[in-house]
């Protein structure tokens, strides 16, 4: 049967799935990359000023971040259902899955503006306005976190979580396209590539937040 | 020996050709065929790399004599600054991979196109962007800080367009990931049938390992640039040490990206030397299986290097032995390649056609700048040479007498195929030669300034350093004129050169057997490989009642 989907350059249905696949991995490698160069000056910087990272740490909201978390694992396995339900060519359970998942990366964001909102009403945000006087260092009642150093901190925060949210919501607008073509019936359980490599690309930043959470606001807490 | 062929009249009726195919801008600008995207960055690269030549001339015109005669200091070093960023991730980067690799890759191992071919448009109009970006930024103003923009120079004193400028090499950045995302899917994926690891040419091998270091390298420069831009707007401290911050991270990060990055440069040279030689010696690369694993290993030790280019920096001094080490180590895969290369000649019936004329440059101008580069690799040497005209001198070698020697050979030795038509041999001859004198004349005594201990990066020097100056201004001169011949006669071939034969240089390699210029789809039927590569002595066996 002559595939619409097939393109001209390709010998076989699987050449071209196998090939879509490999790029999405090799480009998601570029991506482990990245987002290494920024994990790379967390981790000099964390070990440098770890009482000053940890008090910083200790003014994030925990419980957003946690909510966040469970928020993007719910996504992650709506996109593994929705891939499901298009192998086995259930067009409606795809579409919920689908719309799901975008709840979940709108709810996402939601709750990230929300602490960002938080760090500009506390002066934590980096630059002219930034404060952070007199916090104590966890575990060292008596020793203040130096500012500069706390304003690393910050400063890695919004770029590290700032970046990852942009890819939120470009994973939005990817979703948002595989939706459109679900609705119009364009996956069949023999082509429904475009799903596997935008779910690679959802999972890749839900991994990308996993390791962002602990790094950033469970450094020195303790109930 | 006497058989003119008699040619058909004037005007015969021409195949059908991608050139042909389609006409108008449209067909051009919207294309998905690998081969017009390769002309398409063809001309967008040569464009930039005459940019970056005018650069280099003001250079050599001020350094003309000791006193700062020509410009003033702050325009002096906008103009290295703008030379280096032009020259690196406009035109070297970009050169081969995205001109010959993008021709090449799919017809070397039989298929119709790269994977991605609208990826591959896009990778050309990230190119356009950032190259548009760059542009604007240097007519309005430019950058001074050298193009490595070390902070906190570039973060909180200079008042130049950094982040413009970064800008528009984040978004080329992504150009050179997408190409060498593409290669990598395409030579996993979309070689013929019968096309085995084994029986790839070398100028795949090449690539393979030059996409390596592109996916993974690049991306650390693109977020490096990140925090650059959102430190100097912000003033965060990330690389400040007034707040805390550390600039030693920033040049971590920097060479990261941007010691692999020559490799990016060379490693695709060295896979069309590879093919050159071969052709013109007609027999099989020795040590195939080498030379392939040395491409990969120079791509793996390429990362491990990095922080050589810091020794006076202030890293610690167990640090500075164990890369100085391991940058040697870096020579091992080198040698394995020049040695291999050198064997293959031996007792092969060579021709000296311009292509290996530029081959034999490369040789030998890239065993000087390897060689150079142990100096510097060496903790003691390069304590005295950090910041001279010695590496000056030693990265040119390797850059333009390395890679761009490289480029140039690979453009004559497929330019037939390119074109469907022949260049003048005598005048791409004389070319070859001036390039080469012209380079050596240009960059040797540098050498012996930067011994002497001339720095780099200033515009006035002391007047017992003029005559070897001189020398090289001239020498730039030579060299500007050898490398305008090549375009005008390539594009004077186009018009009035004799048409090409399919195998004008009796090649092995799927590519050459195609038509020239190949049709849109490369191949009228899949290819299916039965042979080795590089079979040179089964092609030139004589065959039964025939001559060529």
């Amino acid at each position: 049967m002559d595939n619409p989907a097939l393109l001209h350059h390709f010998a076989t249905e699987e050449q071209q799935r196998d090939s879509a696949n490999l790029g999405m991995w090799i480009f998601l490698a570029t991506e482990v990359m990245f987002f290494g160069g920024l994990f790379c000056a967390y981790l000099i910087y964390r070990r440098w000023y770890f009482g000053d990272f940890a008090a910083a740490s200790t003014s994030i909201d925990a419980f957003l971040g946690g909510t966040n978390t469970a928020v993007l694992i719910c996504s992650s396995l709506t996109v593994v259902l929705a891939i499901w339900a298009a192998q086995t060519a259930r067009r409606g359970l795809l579409l919920v899955m689908l719309v799901l998942t975008m709840i979940f990366g709108v709810t996402f964001l939601g709750i990230k503006a929300k602490e960002y909102k938080d760090k500009f009403d506390e002066h934590h945000v980096p630059g002219a306005s930034f404060s952070f006087e007199h916090v104590p260092i966890p575990g060292h009642p008596l020793e203040y976190a130096d500012p500069k150093h706390a304003q690393i901190f910050f400063a890695l925060y919004f770029v590290m979580t700032g970046l990852h949210a942009l890819h939120m919501i470009i994973g939005l607008g990817i979703f948002a396209w595989l939706l459109w073509m679900a609705w119009k019936g364009r996956f069949t359980p023999e082509y429904h590539t475009p799903l596997e490599i935008g779910g690679l690309y959802w999972h890749f930043v839900d991994i990308i937040w996993i390791y962002l959470f602990p790094l950033l606001y469970l450094i020195d807490r303790h109930p | 020996m006497a058989t003119t062929i008699a040619q058909p009249p004037a005007q015969p009726i021409e195949r059908e050709n991608y050139l042909n195919k389609h006409y108008g801008v449209g067909s051009w600008l919207l294309t998905t065929d690998h081969k017009r995207i390769s002309l398409l960055y063809l001309m967008s690269i040569t464009f930039f790399f005459f940019i970056g030549g005018f650069f280099a001339l003001m250079i050599r015109l001020e350094l003309l004599t000791p006193a700062g005669d020509l410009v003033q200091a702050d325009t002096y070093n906008k103009l290295f600054t703008m030379h280096g960023m032009v020259m690196i991730f406009f035109f070297l980067i970009p050169s081969i991979p995205a001109v010959l690799g993008n021709f090449l890759v799919p017809m070397m191992i039989g298929a119709k196109d790269l994977a991605f071919p609208r990826i591959n448009l896009l990778s050309w109009y990230l190119y356009i962007i950032g190259g548009v970006l760059m542009l604007h930024c240097m007519l309005t103003g430019g950058v001074d800080t050298g193009w490595t923009f070390y902070t906190p120079f570039s973060t909180a004193f200079t008042n130049t367009k950094i982040v413009e400028a970064g800008l528009a090499i984040f978004v080329a950045g992504f150009s050179s990931i997408l190409t060498g995302l593409n290669f990598i899917v395409t030579i996993h994926r979309m070689r013929a049938p019968g096309m085995t690891w084994s029986r790839l040419p070398l100028f795949i091998w090449a690539h393979y390992a030059t996409s390596i270091i592109q996916i993974l390298g690049t991306p650390v420069i693109a977020i490096t640039i990140v925090l650059v831009a959102v430190e100097r707007t912000l003033h965060l401290g990330i690389f400040d040490p007034k707040l805390g911050g550390d600039p030693l991270l920033f040049q971590h990060l920097f060479w990261f990206y941007s010691h692999p990055a020559v490799y990016i440069m060379i490693l695709p040279s060295m896979g069309i030397v590879s093919e050159i030689i071969a052709c013109f010696s007609r027999k099989r690369i020795f040590g195939y299986g080498f030379v392939a694993i040395s491409s990969i290993s120079i791509a793996v030790f390429g990362f491990l290097v990095w922080a050589h280019h810091m020794f006076v920096a202030g890293i610690s001094v167990y640090a500075a032995l164990i890369f100085s080490l391991l940058s040697y180590a870096v020579a091992v895969p080198s040698a394995v390649k020049v040695f291999n290369w050198t064997a293959t000649l031996y007792k092969g019936s060579i021709r000296y056609d311009a292509p290996m004329l530029y081959a034999f440059g490369f040789l030998g101008l890239f065993t000087i700048g390897g060689l150079t580069g142990l100096f510097l690799a060496a903790l003691g040497i390069d304590v005295h040479v950090t910041d001279t005209y010695f590496v000056v001198a030693h990265f040119h070698y390797i850059m333009v007498g390395g890679a761009l020697m490289g480029y140039l050979g690979g453009m004559h030795f497929w330019w037939p195929k390119i074109s469907g038509r022949l260049y003048p041999e005598s005048w791409a001859r004389l070319a070859a030669l001036i390039v080469f004198i012209g380079f050596n004349l240009t960059f040797f005594p540098q050498f012996i300034l930067g011994y002497l201990g001339m720095p780099r990066r200033y515009y006035q020097y002391p007047p017992e350093f003029q005559v070897l100056n001189v020398l090289s201004t001239a020498g730039a001169t030579v060299l500007g004129v050898g490398y305008l011949l090549p375009m005008i006669y390539f594009l004077w071939s186009m018009r009035y050169g004799k048409p090409a034969p399919d195998n004008p240089w009796n090649a092995a390699g799927l590519e050459w057997k195609t038509p020239s210029p190949p049709t849109t789809y490369n191949f009228e039927q899949e290819p299916v490989v039965t042979w080795e590569a590089y079979n040179y002595e089964e092609l030139d066996a004589p065959q039964p009642g025939g001559s060529h």
